[in-house]
């Protein structure tokens, strides 16, 4: 008989795991409880967040990320400190007289670090422009779908009954139609009266807003039988009033955690619609188009493929990862949990203490 | 799947469920009356037919306002421009207001109840969009229904064991590679997969040897892999770390010096040892190795498929699909029965691994006889030595037999599947990582440990089955979207199937391909989701379909 069980290094096996694990437990929630002591919600999420290796790292990375992407070529009027611009199709002309032929940068930058396309543009800029058509999507995205959402979502889970089963059907009739459908006729509609990254961001709020609002129905739903909702009425609060002063700080946690993830996607989808061709389109640039634009040229010039697609990655990874850690923060059942190792340390520390003051209020702290 | 069909069986007529063989895990709960049920299913039909009209709504007023057949005659510059607008606004009917050109469409759907289906012609090609449907729904489920299988399949079993290694090595690994995947642009995927699977491997063929540092890396991450899966003890992770890249390196280096690539083959002794390895594998998974008779039918199973591989290969030659079909469900069939021949307390045991011993075996000699015509395949002219395609579903011009034609399919689908299974089986592995957590800290677990059970049954009949309720949920959704295809994928690699379809209607401003792509994957979707209701309330009694 195998046991396979992480630490099946005991004869005793599972159950001596088992009580190892609960000691573990205990010990930690103690420790949870005393850190947390006097804290807000707010604080503690936020401390939790903190503490999240993972989303602290893709925080960090995405920081850098839209530095870069916002100062280095400029945005709109304010001028960066890029050399070459980025958007004009003959503006940026190879020093070196070899237009064909670009370099990578190593260790040294160089005047073209992601190399240059067969025309002599410089791909550095070009990706920064993209990324940046990529990031307002994002954001305008990540902001009036949610907000979408939640209006949605909030009335139909407040006011329930006829509105709420209205309001619920056509979520689902925008469920039904798959999104990169939707997206496709409405970024063909947005980009034949020419491309912009905003409106094209405002088209995919119209789509991407349906699980938000499911999600904020549910919570609604459940928030509005607890007492403080009762309470508001009573004091005389309005409709409007009790749920979105009330009883939206509540639902926080799930809309933060899903705006995430439909950032995320949302920058997936531009970059797939505008591949497609029915998103940003020719002289407007995005990281899904330079891909299709230098698909062709993969095998004799890499980089022209290498650096959007490495970009699109490296957002939506950290937005991922962010989103994952704002989740564990959020969610009260989900303990920081560390290493089985740390646990068995923290275990053992706790079993000699007990040994050595021996009191008969063990019993009573072991509850 | 087969779910569902039970659920409906007993809607329809709950006499047969009581006429089969009473055995132990027949549902207890039965359906008891069954009007409450038609009652909510036709509730749920009637309220998910509106939602779809709603939906066709939406859609066809989007692509009125998106598209303008006019597009390209407004910028013609032919003498009778005029009269040719004209002729295509009658043609059109656009004169007409989209809302009712919506209702006329709708009732031409309507007839699909009575058979009589009128989706409207394609005015690019004049052809009518049933006919357009008709090639695409196989083309695109030949190209999406192997890699969700595989998806799911993957995901799931990547999903359990990084649960059960929970904060291991190998459990961060699985989740940075889920959320890699998470965030993987599909067309970025296929773009590289092209360059590195099909140019690169075609590249290889040439000259297919491996250099002693490329064996050497191979082995190295092999060896970490799999002692990061099988995980213990740090001795039991040496052992396994050199047994499995021993392993590799010999199986490298002997791919290596015979060429194996140019012309590979399996083989009865092959066929032989794999099976008696699948042989353990499964009995170890599915009744312990404890259980003799249930290990004795699979390696007698094993045995037996590398035997029948002789009188096997007279017959292969006269293959047809059909054969195939018929001889795994007589490989499958005599699985059982050797099972059953072995008798003891718990046959089922037996007769349940004997089964999946014989598919695995019999999908050895397959792959061997499709192994056996690739030398053929690579080097016809029309292929000339590059057998991995990258675009298209066969290869024009091609002929040969079965096997031929089923390896052509083969190399035409590797890629696009590849990039499929890549996308999606990350959320299958998180779903199926999150459930069988949640469900291994259920009190039921504890009990079972408590019983003395093995930690084999705790994790297979108590654990494993119960965190694949949530998964039931999820899948018959991700099927229903297959219908309409992967359009990105199905672009990348210029399959002909769903999405083309739809995207090739986009481009060309044409309504009606469009709106039946709609209808399809509408349909199918919201037949998925009432199908949903139904395997969840099978898999948990918890849950009650009320009216």
């Amino acid at each position: 008989m195998t046991v396979p069980s992480p630490n099946p290094t005991t004869p005793e096996g599972v159950l001596s795991d088992d009580a190892q694990s609960e000691i573990g437990n205990s010990i930690e929630n103690a420790i949870e409880l005393k850190e947390v002591e006097g804290l807000s919600q707010g604080r503690i999420v936020l401390r939790r967040f903190l503490r999240h290796r993972g989303a602290m790292t893709a925080a960090t990375v995405l920081i850098l990320v839209v530095l870069l992407v916002t100062t280095s070529i400029g945005w709109g009027p304010i001028p960066g400190w890029w050399k070459w611009s980025p958007t004009q199709f003959d503006d940026v002309v190879n020093p070196g007289g070899s237009p064909t032929l670009s370099f990578s940068g190593g260790l040294t930058i160089g005047d073209h670090p992601f190399g240059q396309d067969n025309l002599g543009r410089d791909v550095f800029a070009r990706v920064m422009r993209g990324a940046q058509q990529s990031l307002i999507v994002m954001v305008v995205v990540g902001l009036l779908a949610t907000t979408i959402g939640i209006v949605m979502g909030a009335v139909s889970g407040f006011m329930r009954g006829r509105i709420d089963n209205i309001l619920m059907r056509f979520t689902d009739m925008v469920i039904t139609i798959p999104v990169i459908m939707i997206g496709a006729i409405l970024g063909r509609l947005v980009s034949s009266s020419g491309a912009n990254a905003f409106l094209l961001a405002v088209a995919l709020s119209l789509v991407t807003w349906t699980s938000m609002a499911r999600l904020v129905r549910a919570e609604f739903l459940s928030l509005r039988e607890r007492e403080f909702v009762d309470a508001a009425r009573v004091a005389g609060a309005s409709s409007s009033r009790i749920m979105f002063k009330h009883m939206l700080p509540n639902a926080v946690g799930v809309i933060i955690v899903n705006t995430t993830l439909l950032m995320a996607s949302a920058i997936l989808l531009e970059t797939a619609l505008s591949y497609l061709g029915f998103g940003i389109r020719s002289p407007n640039v995005s990281l899904g188009t330079l891909i299709a634009e230098y698909q062709t040229a993969f095998a004799t010039r890499p980089w022209l493929f290498w650096w959007p697609g490495l970009f699109i990655v490296l957002i939506a990874l950290c937005i991922n990862f962010i989103g994952d850690g704002l989740r564990d923060a959020f969610d009260p059942r989900q303990r920081r949990i560390p290493s089985k190792r740390a646990m068995d340390r923290a275990a053992e520390r706790a079993n000699r203490r007990r040994a050595a003051e021996a009191t008969p209020a063990t019993s009573a702290a072991g509850d | 799947m087969a779910t569902s069909v039970t659920g409906q069986a007993a809607v329809e007529a709950p006499e047969p469920a009581s006429a089969t063989p009473a055995s132990p895990t027949t549902p207890r709960r039965r359906l008891r009356a069954s009007a409450p049920i038609l009652t909510f299913l036709g509730r749920r039909l009637l309220s998910s037919a509106i939602v779809l009209v709603g939906a066709t709504f939406i859609v066809y007023m989007l692509l009125a306002l998106a598209l303008d057949p006019l597009e390209d005659l407004r910028t013609s510059t032919a003498p009778n421009k005029e009269a040719l607008i004209e002729a295509r606004i009658r043609d059109l009917d656009l004169n007409t207001p989209a809302p009712v050109r919506w209702a006329k469409w709708l009732g031409g759907v309507a007839g699909c109840v009575v058979g009589q289906c009128d989706l409207g012609d394609s005015w690019v090609n004049r052809q009518p969009v049933t006919a357009l449907l008709g090639t695409a729904i196989p083309s695109t489920l030949q190209l999406v229904g192997a890699a969700a299988f595989i998806a799911v399949g993957l995901g799931v079993v990547v999903g359990i064991a990084s649960a059960l290694r929970q904060y291991s090595g190998f459990d961060y690994g699985v989740t940075f590679m889920a959320f890699l995947l998470y965030s993987l642009p599909s067309f970025w995927v296929a773009v590289l997969l092209k360059l590195w699977g099909a140019i690169g491997f075609n590249d290889f063929l040439r000259n297919p040897v491996f250099s002693p540092s490329t064996i050497v890396l191979i082995s190295v991450i092999g060896g970490l892999l799999w002692q990061a899966i099988v995980g213990g003890p740090w001795r039991r992770r040496g052992i396994t770390f050199l047994v499995s890249a021993a392993a590799t390196a010999a199986a490298m280096a002997f791919v290596s010096a015979t060429k194996w690539f140019l012309d590979p083959s399996l083989g009865p002794v092959a066929i032989g040892l794999l099976g008696i390895g699948a042989a353990f594998a499964i009995t170890a998974l599915a009744a312990g190795l404890r259980n003799r008779r249930a290990l004795y039918t699979s390696l007698s199973v094993a045995l037996l498929g590398a035997l029948l591989w002789w009188p096997l290969q007279f017959l292969f030659p006269y293959a047809t699909g059909l054969m195939i079909v018929l001889l795994a469900l007589v490989a499958i069939g005599s699985g059982v029965l050797i099972g059953w021949l072995f008798g003891g307390p718990d046959r089922r045991q037996s007769m349940r691994a004997g089964a999946i011993t014989a598919v695995v075996v019999g999908a050895l000699i397959f792959v061997d006889r499709v192994m056996q015509v690739w030398q053929v395949y690579s080097r016809s002219s029309r292929v000339a030595g590059r057998p991995i395609a990258t675009i298209g579903a066969e290869t024009p011009g091609l002929q040969g037999d079965f096997w031929v034609e089923t390896l052509d399919t083969f190399t035409h689908l590797v890629l696009p599947t590849t990039a499929l299974i890549l996308i999606t089986f990350a959320s299958y592995t998180r779903y199926s990582r999150a459930s069988l957590l949640e469900v291994m800290n259920q009190d039921y677990i504890r009990t079972a440990r408590a019983k003395g059970l093995p930690e084999r049954v705790v994790t297979v009949r108590h654990a494993f089955r119960n965190a694949l309720i949530p998964l039931a949920t999820i899948v018959p959704l991700d099927i229903a979207y297959l219908f309409g295809g992967a359009i990105i994928t199905e672009r990348i690699f210029a399959w002909s199937g769903m999405g083309t379809l739809f995207l090739h209607s986009l481009a060309t401003s044409d309504a009606n391909p469009a709106m039946g792509y709609f209808i399809v994957v509408g349909t199918a979707l919201v037949v998925a989701n009432i199908v949903v209701d139904f395997v969840y309330a099978a898999l948990d009694p918890r849950i009650r379909v009320n009216a």
